[in-house]
């Protein structure tokens, strides 16, 4: 027992760092994503068809390729490319490509949701592209994007966890490490569940504020 | 002394695809004038009225608005107006929808100030009572903090009207705007409408209720297969019904289904 709490005792600070990482990861993941997302579904639904078509054939790419080749195909595909990013970067990237694809499904299945004479009624009281889309478009969809869209930062959370193939020292490399000097796995993986499911728990009650804070439209 | 109408539409054409809806149509609207386009359904008034909003492209013919170009630069098929343009032209035509496409997030009173404060620029303070003097002119004082589903349908198209009449358009254009009311509610609309007009507000009306268009408009159109088939005063147009057979059966069954 008291070899168990001296383990664990060891590993926290390690862990904690690697936690840091993992944080840092899916917030510029989650960030970058978002941003891109949103205007690439946007671009998906009223740009001209050639973006469309441009859009759609990124986002099915994307979407083809299982997350882990994703990741390699960035880190080992762009140096020969001339473009050198650290493990850290190319981890990252390849992160906010796989989220970017779902966050466009995201926008692109919420503002389509939103009933065609809504922008005409905008449209006809005057407003230009970009405040038909803030003041009448956004507030509604986000209604129907804010469920999936959380859950999707949940995922990005968890699938962080892939950095570690990299070398990136996120939570979960930080719990091999330890592991690897302390030999005691059972209680490092499960602090480490403990440490993801924190994370997450927290998350996903917000998104239950969320959702009853943007419940006011009734159908 | 005749001026310069308003509203000018010179051999107007549209096609969806192979479907030519609007054969060469011509309307002039005068400032101050109730002009209403009656006839069977699919006969392109909506088309009509969405090509003066340029929510429809139109292909061909021109439409101005005080002698400007409606959507493009110079004629139709042409360079398109940029966005701001367009938008600012947009905003000197208010239109009020069949389906009424209030915004649901939004109280009645903010539905009418969002043009107010976001096109026309104006304070918050002046939004809001511009907003709800209209709200009180189409009779919803009391609904200024109701959300659209909390009103019935005649409300939700009163204030339809306010959202469009408090931009102070040039002209309005209503399509259809009590055909998804229930019956006993188009009323309350309608005398919105007459009030309206009254006070010398330019309408362009599409509308099934004959009686109305017959009693509250300056002159009728009546509209088949996308082109004009009859135009003239109310009772001049009534008048043609021995001549013109396409206006003998819309009227007779028109009449047959409604009494
Ligand atoms: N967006 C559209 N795409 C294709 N066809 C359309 C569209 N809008 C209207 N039409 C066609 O145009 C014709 C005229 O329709 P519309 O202008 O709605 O007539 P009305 O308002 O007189 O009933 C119809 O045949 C209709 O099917
Ligand atoms: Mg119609």
């Amino acid at each position: 027992m008291a070899q168990l709490i001296d383990a664990i005792v060891y590993a926290i600070p390690y862990l904690m760092s690697g936690l840091g990482m993992t944080l840092l990861v899916s917030l510029i993941v989650v960030v970058l994503s978002l941003v891109a997302g949103v205007v690439l579904g946007v671009g998906l639904i009223y740009g001209p068809l050639s973006l469309r078509w441009l859009i759609r054939l990124l986002t099915d790419s994307i979407r083809g390729i299982p997350i882990l080749v994703l990741i390699f195909a960035v880190y080992y595909g762009l140096p020969p490319l001339g473009l050198n990013l650290s493990s850290f970067w190319a981890a990252v990237l390849a992160l906010t490509l796989f989220k970017t694809a779902q966050v466009i499904e995201y926008t692109r299945g919420a503002v389509s949701s939103i009933p065609r004479g809504q922008m005409e009624a905008a449209k006809s009281i005057g407003l230009i592209f970009g405040q038909r889309l803030r003041y009448v478009i956004f507030p509604q969809a986000t209604r129907r994007f804010l469920p999936p869209w959380v859950n999707g930062v949940t995922d990005a959370v968890k699938g962080s966890a892939l950095v570690s193939l990299l070398g990136v020292v996120d939570l979960m490399q930080a719990i091999n490490q330890v592991i690897g000097r302390t030999y005691e796995p059972m209680p490092l993986y499960l602090l480490g569940a403990v440490m993801y499911f924190a994370i997450n728990y927290s998350l996903s009650s917000l998104s239950r504020v969320l959702e009853r804070r943007y419940a006011y439209i009734k159908e | 002394m005749s001026a310069t109408p308003l509203l000018q539409i010179a051999r107007l054409t549209k096609s969806f695809g192979s479907n030519q809806v609007l054969k060469s149509v011509d309307l002039d609207v005068t400032a101050g004038e109730v002009v209403t386009v009656i006839g069977p359904s699919g006969g392109g008034k909506t088309t009509l009225l969405r090509c003066v909003n340029f929510l429809e492209a139109y292909d061909g013919g021109s439409i101005k608005i005080d002698g400007r170009e409606v959507g493009y630069v110079d004629n139709a098929g042409g360079r398109k107006r940029g966005e701001v343009d367009l938008a600012a032209m947009r905003a000197e035509t208010g239109m009020v929808f069949q389906s009424f496409n209030l915004f649901p997030h939004l109280t009645a009173e903010q539905n009418v100030m969002l043009g107010l404060q976001r096109v026309r620029k104006k304070p918050l303070k002046e939004a809001q009572e511009i907003a709800r003097h209209w709200l009180d002119r189409v009779g919803l004082a009391h609904k200024t903090k109701s959300l659209p589903y909390e009103l019935s349908g005649g409300q939700q198209q009163r204030v339809g009207i306010a959202r469009a009449v408090a931009m102070d358009p040039k002209i309005l254009l209503l399509d259809e705007i009590t055909s998804a009311l229930d019956p006993e509610l188009v009323n309350e609309v309608l005398d919105v409408v007459r009030k309206l007009a009254t006070d010398g507000m330019t309408m362009l009306i599409v509308t099934h209720e004959i009686a109305f268009a017959r009693d509250a408009s300056h002159r009728i159109i009546f509209m088949t297969d996308g082109s004009v088939s009859a135009h003239g005063k109310p009772d001049e147009l009534m008048a043609q019904v021995a001549s013109n057979e396409r206006l003998r059966n819309f009227l007779s069954r028109f009449s047959a289904a409604t009494h």
